[in-house]
C-alpha cells in the first residue's frame, strides 16, 4: 500500500466518475458520477495526509470539507431534479430541450 | 520513490482487495439494469474506500464515510425510485449518450492522473506513529480551522433553505399569484395585466343552432 497504489486507485475511481458523468442521460445516474469523483478525491487527499503530509490535520480537515461538499452537491442536485420533474415531467438529460419554465 | 510503510503483509492483501473491490462496484454502478442495485454498488465501492482510509490511520473519517455515504445512497435510491421507470431492472437498460466521448475522457483522465501518480516526486513524511488522529483532527476543527468549520455549517444551512424552496409547492390553496393583477399603469387606472375572461366566452364562440 504505497501511496502511487493510492493515487492509482484514486485516479481509477476519477475516471470511472468522468465517464458516468458524460455519459448518463439520467439525472441520477448523472450525479452518482459526480460522487464517484469526489470519492477519488477524498481518497487521494487521504493518501497523500498519510504518507506526504506528516500527519497534519489540515489534510483531514480538507476530506471532511469535501465530504460536506459531497453532501451539499446532492442535496441540491436533487431540489433541482424534483423542480425539474414537477415543472415538465422530465427525469433524462435529454427531455430538457430548452430553459423556458 | 515513496517507500513502502512497514505495514504487514496482511494490510495489504486487504488493501489489494479492497482496491479491487472498489473499482468493480463502481464499473458496475453503470452496467447493471436495475436502478436500486445501482446505488447500492456505488455503496458498496463507497465502504471500500472507507475502509482503506480506516487503514491509513485516518479511523475517523472512514467511520464518517460509513455513516455518510449509507445514508445518501439509501436517500439516492429513494430518488431512483420516485422518478425512473425503471427501477427493478426488469427490462435492460442502457440509457447512455455521447457514450464514445465519454469513455474517451475517462480513459485519458486516468492516464493523465496515473502518469502523475508514477512520475511525480512527493516528499516521504510519513504519519509519525504516536499521532493521535482523531484528537489532532479535533483540535484543528475547533482550534485554527473553525472559521472552515462555521463557514460550512452556515453553507449546510443555506442549502437546507435553498432546497425547500425549490421543492415546495407554492402556497396552501395553488400559487401565491394566482387571481391577482399588478397594478395599473396610471395611478387608478385598470390593471395592467389582462383581465380575467368573462363567463360567457368560454365555449369559443362556437354556436350551436338546432333546427
Amino acid at each position: 500500500m504505497t501511496l502511487t497504489t493510492l493515487l492509482l486507485l484514486a485516479a481509477a475511481l476519477i475516471g470511472i466518475g468522468i465517464y458516468g458523468a458524460l455519459s448518463q442521460q439520467s439525472f441520477v445516474m448523472l450525479m452518482m458520477g459526480l460522487e464517484l469523483i469526489l470519492n477519488g478525491v477524498m481518497l487521494a487527499a487521504v493518501a497523500f495526509w498519510a504518507f506526504s503530509g506528516a500527519g497534519a490535520p489540515e489534510g483531514q480537515l480538507l476530506t471532511i470539507i469535501v465530504m460536506a461538499v459531497m453532501a451539499i452537491e446532492m442535496t441540491m442536485g436533487f431540489a433541482l431534479v424534483v423542480a425539474v420533474f414537477r415543472g415538465k415531467q422530465a427525469d433524462t438529460t435529454e427531455s430538457l430541450t430548452e430553459l423556458k419554465h | 520513490m515513496i517507500e513502502s510503510m512497514s505495514h504487514g503483509i496482511g494490510v495489504d492483501i486487504a488493501f489489494l482487495l479492497l482496491a479491487t473491490l472498489a473499482v468493480v462496484t463502481a464499473w458496475r454502478v453503470f452496467r447493471t439494469d436495475s436502478m436500486v442495485r445501482a446505488s447500492f454498488f456505488l455503496l458498496v465501492s463507497f465502504i471500500a474506500v472507507g475502509v482503506i482510509m480506516i487503514l491509513l490511520a485516518a479511523e475517523y473519517l472512514g467511520v464518517a464515510m460509513f455513516f455518510m455515504m449509507a445514508v445518501e445512497m439509501t436517500v439516492m435510491a429513494l430518488f431512483m425510485v420516485m422518478f425512473m421507470m425503471n427501477p427493478a431492472g426488469l427490462n435492460p437498460m442502457n440509457m447512455v449518450h455521447q457514450e464514445r466521448i465519454s469513455i474517451g475522457a475517462g480513459v485519458v483522465s486516468f492516464l493523465v492522473l496515473s502518469v502523475m501518480a508514477l512520475l511525480a516526486v512527493f516528499p516521504d513524511r510519513p504519519v509519525s506513529a504516536g499521532l493521535d488522529p482523531v484528537r489532532s483532527l479535533g483540535n484543528e476543527m475547533l482550534g485554527d480551522s473553525m472559521l472552515i468549520f462555521e463557514s460550512a455549517g452556515l453553507v449546510l444551512l443555506t442549502t437546507m433553505i435553498g432546497v425547500v424552496v425549490l421543492s415546495s409547492h407554492r402556497g396552501r390553496y395553488g400559487a401565491a399569484t394566482e387571481g391577482s393583477l399588478p397594478p395599473g399603469l396610471e395611478s387608478g387606472g385598470d390593471p395592467a395585466g389582462k383581465p380575467e375572461e368573462d363567463e360567457d366566452d368560454e365555449d369559443g364562440g362556437h354556436h350551436h343552432h338546432h333546427h
